[in-house]
């Protein structure tokens, strides 16, 4: 009886603390979401480009170098739109803030609402790259057959490596909500904040 | 509670007929049914392997559509990991270890019942979806054992659900198996032996259970997320959500690195084991074992993303994860070199268990020396998933962890049943193991450096050749398992008397005790010097 006692007695603050190492690490799984997205963020791998920029002096303009932005657009297999840049490349000033167009347009014949998702590559330039004005800020609704500017202004930073001397701007476009379904202001924002598009 | 107390201290009690193995909280018994459950697993996943190599035979489609061999190659690495590998690591560590350190049993003996009989129900899931794949209801899983998002989230076949509750029970299994060997350990050693004094196969088991214990909640977050992606409305992969189709392979590799090291280090530990008594000698550099163990474990866990680097990781991450990664040949090295020392100038006998010990030792090194082929960042651009990955994992997986359990099973089995083996099926079964596992996975260095691809049912005409010698060798590979199985159970129904001892000079408490080994292993502790 006492030894069976004992035996029970010496284990249960072993698997007590092992339990809790285990809870701790499926905690860690989920955190590993977060800290990847910060992670990202900090160090501009992935090509994970920043929130909204809001300029509070004007920026350092470097007018020694060009630096060539290309512009690129894909659509998710299920997004009926079509989707594309105005120009395919511009070259800019480092520290310059430039403003430039896509189109698009849906093409079914639903209320789609849209949310782009952007990339820039080579990922170490997204640190670099700010956006002051996107539409992939919020989500974009276009009824059928609309067509509609997107523009999205933005500054190469002028502290940009001077071997980069090419960035490119990419942008998916998702269906994010169900077809149907009106578009909520609160819902994009909630979206924007969560995610750090 | 009396009445309860009495029975509990009539120790030869057990029931009988089925109730002894539904409610067993035997080591022996719950060790028996584990190591029966990995060895049915290696038929059936042994038996998807099989139709892979037959589909693989001949360039073009002959046997199976191209989805099915999706769930072929899929179910066969799930199976063989989880069911195979791991459940004969645990039944191996329930048989061995109350009786490598003196103990009448394991710390938790109804956790252990329960961790075991999790596992029936785990692959019944599983297995569930193959069945009904084949009477063609919808598809089993089809997105390979690493089953990355979004090929298992938005484009997952609706038995995902089912793999994703099976990779729930089993990590609660493994986890708590894991939990319970390290209650054992910490709590149940004999009188005298400390910590550098355990034998390795101790030690190493002592370390997987905390790798195991670490990794396992990960990879049940991340079929969880899965789940929710899936159901819920969550976005965790889902780029239109914002969430990141690349972090699911992040999470996943945190898991799965260090688990292909769960996967490795009981095998170490059992070749430190078998090569001191074959070569009667003690092992040389045990605490460099024991270092170089708990090292490799430590480095398990900053490597993952060598599995990634063709995900467009930048360039500093690729250099962080390749040096990361050719570190864990520096411990594993110091293994193999200690392994070779041991046998250095000792008195060798080449008993079945030490044949493929030391047929362990070469083709794991060599498996070893393709995975540093692997791990250099440029090589990887054009090895990455190609056959010569497959050659890589299965040189390390099947002549490496699976070498070890046979191994270990030679090499302890008469200590089980109290009968020697029949050492002539034994050789048999070697050397026809030792030499088809070489015809089956070495020409797939060669094809896969030629840029044949995995997982495609198809190929081009030029791989003809060393595909065909590849599934020869699958074939004779596949049914020499079978002289195992006679050979297991031939000696399970009698044969010559094993002694206490069992090979000559066989150091260890498990060799202290008669043949077969009593019910309940030390009911007094031995004291150890």
């Amino acid at each position: 009886m006492t030894d069976h006692n004992q035996q029970t007695n010496i284990n249960k603050p072993v698997v007590g603390k092992l339990l809790l190492l285990v809870a701790m690490m499926f905690g860690f799984g989920y955190a590993l979401v977060p800290l990847y997205d910060v992670f990202c963020e900090v160090t501009g791998l992935n090509g994970k480009t920043g929130d909204q920029v809001n300029l509070t002096s004007a920026p350092v303009v470097d007018g020694s170098r060009l630096v060539r932005v290309t512009f690129l657009a894909s659509l998710n297999e299920s997004m009926p739109w079509e989707f594309k840049p105005q120009q395919s490349f511009i070259e800019v000033y480092p520290g310059k803030p430039t403003t430039i167009n896509y189109i698009a347009k849906n093409k079914s014949k639903e209320s789609i609402i849209g949310q782009a998702v952007p990339s820039v590559a080579p990922g170490l330039a997204a640190a670099y790259f700010q956006k002051t004005e996107c539409f992939c800020f919020t989500q974009q609704e276009l009824k059928p057959g609309e067509e509609k500017l997107m523009p999205v202004t933005f500054i190469v930073d002028s502290e940009l490596p001077q071997h980069m001397n090419e960035v490119i701007l990419s942008y998916t476009f998702f269906t994010s909500t169900e077809n149907n379904q009106v578009s909520q202001p609160e819902v994009a924002l909630s979206l924007n904040q969560d995610h750090k598009l | 509670m009396n009445a309860v107390v009495e029975e509990h201290h009539d120790h030869d009690h057990k029931p009988t007929g089925i109730g002894r193995w539904l409610f067993s909280t035997n080591h022996k018994d719950i060790g028996s049914m584990y190591l029966w459950f990995a060895f049915t697993m290696f038929f059936v996943g042994g038996a998807l392997a099989l139709i892979i190599r037959a589909e693989l035979f001949q360039p073009g489609m002959q046997i199976v559509e191209p989805e099915f061999f999706n769930q072929l190659t899929t179910l066969h690495g799930l199976i063989m990991v989880f069911g195979v590998i791991m459940p004969a690591f645990v039944g191996l560590a329930n048989w061995q270890l109350p009786m490598m350190i003196g103990a009448p049993d394991m710390a938790l003996p109804r956790m252990n019942n329960w961790s075991f009989w999790l596992l029936p129900a785990a692959f019944g899931l599983l297995l569930a979806s193959l069945a009904m794949s084949i009477m063609g209801m919808g598809s089993a899983p089809n997105f390979g054992w690493t089953f990355y998002a979004p090929l298992s989230t938005t484009y997952g076949p609706d038995s995902t659900d089912y793999f994703i509750f099976s990779v729930h029970l089993m990590g609660i299994s493994s986890v708590m198996g894991a939990i319970n060997v390290v209650a054992t350990i910490m709590n149940m050693r004999a009188p005298g032996m400390s910590y550098m004094k355990m034998p390795i196969f101790v030690w190493t088991w002592f370390i997987t259970a905390y790798l195991l214990i670490a990794v396992m909640p990960v990879l049940a977050g991340v079929v969880t997320m899965m789940l929710t992606d899936r159901h819920f409305g969550t976005s965790f992969f889902d780029a239109a959500g914002g969430g990141d189709p690349v972090m699911f392979q992040h999470i996943f590799w945190f898991f799965g690195h260090p688990e292909v090291y769960i996967m490795i280090l009981p095998a170490f530990g059992i070749i430190s084991q078998i090569v001191p008594t074959f070569s009667r000698k003690p092992l040389f550099g045990y605490s460099s074992m024991v270092y170089a163990t708990a090292s490799i474990a430590f480095l398990s866990f900053i490597v993952w993303a060598h599995h990634m680097f063709t995900t467009g990781m930048p360039v500093a991450g690729e250099l962080f994860f390749m040096y990361s990664t050719m570190l864990i040949a520096v411990p594993t090295g110091v293994k193999v070199f200690n392994w070779i020392s041991t046998m250095w100038r000792g008195a060798l006998t080449f008993e079945t268990p030490m044949l493929f010990a030391i047929a362990f030792i070469f083709l794991f090194t060599m498996g070893g020396f393709t995975g540093l082929m692997l791990c250099i960042v440029p090589a990887d651009f054009q090895y990455h998933d190609t056959y010569f990955v497959v050659a890589h994992f299965h040189y390390v997986l099947v002549t490496g962890a699976a070498f070890s359990i046979m191994a270990a099973v030679y090499y302890w089995l008469p200590k089980w049943t109290g009968n020697m083996y029949d050492e002539t099926l034994g050789k048999w079964h070697f050397w026809l193991t030792c030499i088809s596992a070489n015809v089956l996975f070495f020409p797939m260095h060669f094809v896969g450096l030629a840029g044949m691809p995995r997982r495609i049912p198809d190929y081009a005409l030029q791989f003809a050749e060393f595909n065909q010698i590849a599934s020869i060798g699958a074939f004779v590979f596949g049914f020499s398992q079978l002289i195992f199985l006679y050979l297991v159970i031939k000696c399970v129904r009698g044969g010559k008397k094993a002694t206490s001892e069992v090979w000559e000079g066989a150091q260890g408490l498990e060799f202290e005790l008669p043949s077969p080994a009593p019910f309940h292993s030390y009911t007094t502790p031995p004291e150890v010097k």
